[in-house]
């Protein structure tokens, strides 16, 4: 016989919170990489064989081959690097603002009740407007100055990472939070080693999100009367037919948001090394 | 150690806790002796847990007078490591700067796991981070050290194994213990008295002899019985 217990019948063992998650193991094989590009490629090539043979028109869609003799030809003029560098500092821009700002105001809502009966009503109005909606109200406040793109980036970034600020800092194991009281930290500390790091994959999914939103924001404010950056070069080409350019800007922003994501991901891989989901927790 | 005159490291008088119109401790009178290890059994939900949250400051009382000594720590079931720190940052939190990670290193390698110091939490098995839990409570020299079914997660073998080991960290450093658990066997083996809780209060308090440390000594089969009688388990 084994030791009696009173309850170990009737209540089984608690989950364990620290134990690693169920989560597929990554594929990295070779044969899995290779099969995943495979279409792509191939749909590629057909691609550039149909324009050739002429089934495709080159005012409807120019060959794959004739984009990239496009983006070679802008590099050299220069044009090329200085709208890419235009559009880059735009979202950086409206990014570090919106995303300081989400930062701050989910930290207040998620830290004290009367920070959240401030600040998170409101919030949720200004959220609910369709982002296009305020679209001319933002032309009729700031004109064609860069402001009023930098302001639709903000606007786009601030609520992903705010909300996911305010969920990560919630979700915080309050089990944590009393063994820091246990070994008598104090409140400050509290906040940077227990709260902070626990909301962090939270965040940090808050600035995936808020990346994509960058770019689907900073599109729209270039195609409307920018005077530069990539969405101003594709209205540009519109005006002359210029199909090459055009496709060559929508890679451009296809190629931006892929590298920015990995960017992403780095941030977590590093940050969160720690975390069963992101990195096996192991070195 | 000094005469009887010493005041004990513990003492609760009249302790109750109500949650809402339910009174979970019901004028509880308690008295540790320091450097004395006690156990407590007790029906599931009968508030051993909410006593010793009360004994380690985390919950307030609604009445009654309470001394507890100013260092005391706490083990709960759960390890409670922070996933994001390595494990000896863990045992060192709160420490004082200069001296912590050798602090924390020294309390690692007690309880046999010096070289799981660069490792980070969910890489170490149950009974390891409950070991590193145990570190991390021991290496701030407490006065009090309040166990919460610490044990009771792991298999029973580990378990075995963490008896051993707890009977000696705490045979050298020497706190006032109180051990919630859900195991006769184990408060017999480890503790210098075993209580056991209900309605709210000390139902009964039992010294533990020597000879009784020894399972299948008379004593400790008598022992067993009397406390599981109390808990209202018959055995066939
Ligand atoms: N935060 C709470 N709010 C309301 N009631 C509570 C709370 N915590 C505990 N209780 C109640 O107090 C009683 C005692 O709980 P406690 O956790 O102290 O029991 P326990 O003896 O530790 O039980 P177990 O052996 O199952 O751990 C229970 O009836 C429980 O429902
Ligand atoms: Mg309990």
């Amino acid at each position: 016989m084994s030791t009696p217990t009173i309850a170990a019948a009737v209540s089984p063992p608690a989950a364990d919170p620290g134990a690693p998650a169920l989560v597929a193991p990554r594929r990295r094989g070779l044969p899995y990489k290779v099969i995943s590009w495979t279409v792509p490629v191939l749909l590629l090539v057909a691609w550039e064989l149909l324009a050739r043979a002429g089934v495709i028109a080159p005012n409807v869609l120019p060959a794959p081959s004739s984009v990239g003799t496009t983006a070679w030809r802008l590099t050299e003029t220069g044009e090329l690097p200085t709208h890419l560098w235009e559009s880059l500092k735009r979202a950086a821009i409206g990014l570090a603002i919106g995303g300081s700002l989400g930062l701050v105001l989910g930290t207040l809502t998620g830290f004290s009740r009367l920070g959240e009966a401030i600040v998170d009503r409101n919030i949720q109005i200004v959220r609910a407007i369709p982002f296009l909606a305020i679209l001319p109200l933002v032309m009729v406040w700031f004109g064609v100055g860069e402001s009023g793109r930098y302001f639709l980036v903000a606007l786009g970034t601030l609520f992903p990472i705010y909300l996911n600020t305010v969920l990560g800092i919630r979700q915080v194991d309050p089990k944590l939070l009393e063994m820091g009281r246990v070994v008598g930290l104090p409140k400050l500390r509290l906040v940077r080693t227990v709260i902070l790091p626990g909301a962090l994959p939270s965040v940090l999914l808050g600035v995936r999100l808020a990346l994509t939103n960058a770019w689907l924001a900073l599109v729209i404010a270039e195609t409307v009367g920018a005077p530069a950056g990539i969405g101003f070069m594709a209205t540009n080409a519109r005006e002359f037919l210029q199909t090459d350019v055009i496709v060559l800007v929508i890679v451009l922003y296809a190629l931006i948001g892929l590298t920015t994501d990995l960017f992403a991901r780095f941030l977590e891989r590093r940050l969160l090394a720690w975390h069963p989901n992101y990195h096996g927790g192991s070195q | 150690m000094t005469t009887a005159v010493e005041a004990p490291a513990v003492r609760a008088r009249s302790v109750t806790r109500r949650y809402g119109d339910r009174t979970v401790l019901h004028e509880l009178d308690l008295e540790i002796r320091r450097g004395e290890f006690v156990a407590l059994i007790g029906k599931s939900g009968c508030g051993k847990t909410t006593l010793l949250r009360t004994l380690a400051g985390l919950d307030a009382l609604d009445g009654g007078d309470l001394t507890v000594p100013p260092s005391s720590t706490v083990v709960f079931q759960e390890h409670r490591l922070l996933p994001w720190w390595k494990v000896w940052r863990n045992v060192a939190i709160n420490l004082p700067r200069g001296t912590a990670r050798a602090r924390a290193r020294s309390a690692l390698e007690e309880v046999g796991l010096g070289d799981h110091a660069e490792a980070w939490p969910v890489t170490l098995s149950g009974g390891e981070a409950q070991r590193v839990a145990l570190a991390r409570a021991l290496v701030r020299e407490p006065e009090l050290l309040l166990l919460d079914e610490p044990f009771a997660a792991l298999d029973a073998l580990t378990r075995i194994r963490m008896h051993g080991l707890v009977r000696n960290l705490i045979a050298r450093h020497r706190p006032a213990v109180l051990l919630v658990t859900h195991d006769v066997d184990e408060a017999i083996l480890l503790a210098d008295r075993v209580l056991t809780m209900r309605e709210g209060r000390i139902a009964a308090d039992h010294r533990v002899s020597a000879a009784a440390r020894t399972r299948g000594d008379a004593a400790f089969v008598t022992l067993r019985a009397e406390l599981l009688a109390e808990l209202g388990v018959v055995e066939q």
